[in-house]
């Protein structure tokens, strides 16, 4: 039976389990949602295509599977951007489809033409113009299967408008070939070997976890291996939730706001197991001085992670999971008992400092509250932030124990990640409880996703926090720029209006007696609860590793100051 | 230094924009970018001169060339055994009595004079990329009027093949027997 390319788009979107679909129509995606209404798969209707690209990056993120969204040609497929940007940062398994015109006008500066596919070419892992309807079903096989598989990213495929109208046959295709696409899963034993002699003799090891693991499906065999070789844990940002936080392992997050005996460890150590991680430069502090005692092993399934910033001695190129399974039998149970004895002063000194250690003073610190969100939900919700102080104290402060429940932009840093991203998660995880942590600067950024939020009735519950601040870039010009704030002081609506012209119940906190009540409320009501805090205006995220600094150079909060 | 990759890719439209948006957006310069079909239908050749570094850089280069979805092959054959030419076509100013002159160069370097003109003529010059730039150095007082190069194209002598540094990158040290199987 013949049908129109529209239908083989969606006959192979439902074949690839596809339940939901975020995106916006327009003139050049008409036929897609035309065809759409015959097919069982729930759209939702965003405010801008930003939104839907954050929210397919949510799903993905929150339940490991393709998130999907769309977007008509030119203005539609250009707000995307910023969204696939942060999805191939983050190596977001996501497939867009966007409106093309005509073949025939292509090339011709027709209504809503813009080059699509080259404007994505640096930011997507790959992307697709199709230009005859024969073309669909191929091509969206291979979109999925090069967005899911070896290190996901983001796929785009730009279908033009007469593509999406004509009407062929519908072939899907059994298996994906792709001649120069093979994504590595074993390492070499031989160098397996190489890897095991080093762990043997390392007298102070550290595993460096990051978002492979977490996207590999490594955790519990990391557990295994960290368990078994006694070796402490330390995670990246996105690393986050691959290794319980409670665990007596684990060394909590590294990096220019990572916990202070975190990043002692790191640079102390004579060996580093860099599992499904990059070395970003906000993990190394300088390069040069990084680690310098440390041997580094490098488990990464893109080969050329490796030595890219970091020059690995035993390179091991393969699926992150597949790896540690084969390494597991080769290692034996070590001691490193000088090590954890020095591991646990450095982190007395921390505890000393800890913001969590100072007397009430009357003032609503961000840090205090993530800590209270963390205790009334028994730290089991999925939480989403946007970028800058609240998503590191929301690090810092959310203890995660499993994955795929911290969703923050990492690589891109991408304000305005949080909400969206937050109602994306959702639609994965619909019975799980859902908080996006936003400041108040990124919040206004997506604040139109509320108005989709509500129209899903998404159980997403917002906390801003308000400080009336961009807090990072103010601290940095606090720090770095002799205190002279520039385009820093943000003048904000009232959030519980606007909450409310929405139709979401809202409450505004300013008084840290307020907060237990205020979260109760919120997580007793359902669907979308906005909670405004008004929290401590100045106020500085620590530890901090300033730029160009070695990593355990950091900026300590002062002890004097602590209780 | 100058290093010299064979880069074996599907035949399809934009992969050559992939691979040259590659170089831009991970900022190495490409000197030298010549490419043409091969003997297997849909895969295409390149043979890619650059300018990098150290063996750093390049394995940097060969690492997300095969992260091209479209890229199946890479080798560096830099320091290995292998024929490397460029060709040029090079218009030269000559009056009927310079000719001869032209005519001896030209035997000299084992390059040939492709077209006559009343006043110039056309020399083709193939070889190394050393050999072209010395025709090229002999011709230019005679008047160069306008110049071609195809940049340089290369292939390994015998069984020698190029150095693959990327583990586990496709087609590359995948020795199946080599590797753990999961028990």
């Amino acid at each position: 039976m013949k049908l129109s390319g529209a239908e083989i788009l969606w006959e192979c979107l439902v074949r690839e389990g596809v339940e939901v679909v975020f995106g916006y129509p327009g003139g050049a995606n008409m036929p897609i949602y035309d065809a759409m209404l015959s097919y069982p798969v729930h759209h939702v209707l965003v405010r801008h295509e930003q939104g839907a690209a954050h929210m397919a990056d949510g799903y993905a993120r929150a339940s490991g599977r393709v998130g999907v969204a769309m977007a008509t040609s030119g203005p539609g497929a250009t707000n995307l951007v910023t969204g696939i940007a942060t999805a191939m940062m983050d190596s977001s398994p996501t497939v867009f489809i966007t409106g093309q015109v005509h073949a025939h006008l292509i090339g011709g500066d027709a209504f809503q033409e813009t080059d699509v596919t080259g404007i994505t070419l640096p930011i997507t892992k790959h992307n697709y113009l199709v230009t005859r309807a024969e073309e669909i079903a191929e091509v969206v096989a291979e979109a999925f299967y090069i967005a899911r598989s070896g290190r996901p990213g983001p796929v785009l495929v730009d279908i033009c408008k007469n593509a999406q109208i004509e009407k062929t046959e519908f072939l899907y295709p059994d298996e994906v070939k792709l001649l120069g696409y093979q994504p590595p899963s074993h390492a070499p034993k031989a160098d397996l070997q190489k890897a095991v002699e080093l762990i043997k003799m390392a007298k102070r090891p550290v595993i460096l976890c990051g978002h492979g693991v977490i996207m590999s499906g490594a955790e519990e065999i990391l557990q295994h291996f960290a368990v078994k070789t006694n070796i402490p844990v330390a995670m990246t940002l996105l690393g986050l939730g691959a290794f319980p936080a409670s665990h007596e392992l684990s060394l909590g997050m590294m990096g220019m706001h990572g916990e202070a005996h975190c990043n002692m460890a790191i640079q102390n150590a004579d060996l580093l197991l860099a599992f499904g991680m990059r070395f970003d430069d906000r993990v190394t502090g300088t390069l040069s001085t990084y680690a310098p005692g440390a041997k580094k092993i490098h488990i990464d399934i893109d080969p050329s992670e490796i030595h890219k910033n970091v020059k690995a001695d035993v390179p091991l190129v393969g699926d992150l999971k597949t790896v540690v399974t084969d390494l597991v039998p080769l290692v034996d149970e070590y001691e490193h008992e000088e090590w954890f004895q020095q591991i646990k002063a450095w982190k007395a000194d921390g505890d000393a400092r800890s913001i969590m250690s100072w007397p009430e003073d009357g003032k609503l610190h961000v840090s205090h509250l993530v800590h209270d969100l963390w205790e009334a939900t028994a730290g089991g919700a999925i939480v989403t932030t946007d970028v800058g102080q609240h998503q590191m104290w929301a690090a810092q402060y959310y203890f995660m124990e499993k994955p795929k429940r911290w969703l923050s932009s990492g690589g891109a840093g991408t304000m305005g990640f949080g909400l969206p991203s937050a109602i994306g998660a959702w639609f994965a995880q619909p019975d799980e409880e859902v908080w996006t942590v936003v400041g108040d600067g990124g919040f206004q950024m997506t604040q139109a996703e509320l108005s989709t939020a509500v129209q899903e009735n998404a159980n997403v519950k917002i906390a801003i926090m308000n400080n009336n601040f961009l807090g990072m870039v103010r601290q940095w010009q606090e720090f770095f720029f002799e205190k002279r704030y520039s385009a820093v002081n943000m003048r904000t609506p009232d959030f519980v209006k606007i909450a409310e012209a929405h139709g979401i119940p809202a409450r505004l906190v300013t008084k840290p007696e307020e907060v237990q009540d205020a979260i109760a409320f919120a997580r007793n009501t359902p669907g979308p609860v906005l909670l405004e805090f008004r929290v401590e205006q100045e106020e500085a995220v620590f530890p901090m590793v300033p730029t160009g600094a070695a990593l355990d150079q950091m900026l300590r909060r002062p002890v004097r100051d602590a209780a | 230094m100058q290093y010299t990759f064979i880069a074996l890719v599907e035949d399809k439209p934009g992969v050559l924009n992939r691979v040259a948006s590659l170089f831009r957006r991970r900022n190495f310069n490409i000197e030298s970018l010549a490419v043409g079909r091969t003997e297997k239908s849909g895969v295409s050749r390149m043979t890619i001169v650059t300018n990098c570094e150290n063996d750093t850089d390049a394995h940097k280069i060969e690492a997300n060339l095969y992260k091209l979805v479209n890229v199946i092959d890479v080798q560096d054959v830099t320091r290995q055994p292998s024929v490397t030419r460029d060709l040029a076509l090079i218009k030269v100013k000559a009056t009927p009595e310079q000719r001869s002159e032209i005519n001896n160069l030209v035997a000299i370097f084992r390059a040939r004079i492709v077209d006559v003109a009343p006043d110039s003529v056309i020399v083709e010059a193939t070889g190394t990329e050393d050999k072209v730039e010395g025709m090229i150095e002999l011709l230019r007082p005679i008047g160069i009027m306008e110049m071609v190069r195809t940049g340089q194209v290369a292939m390994t002598r015998g069984e020698h093949c190029g150095i693959r540094r990327t583990p586990g990158a496709n087609g590359n040290g995948w020795h199946p027997e080599e590797y753990v199987q999961v028990g």
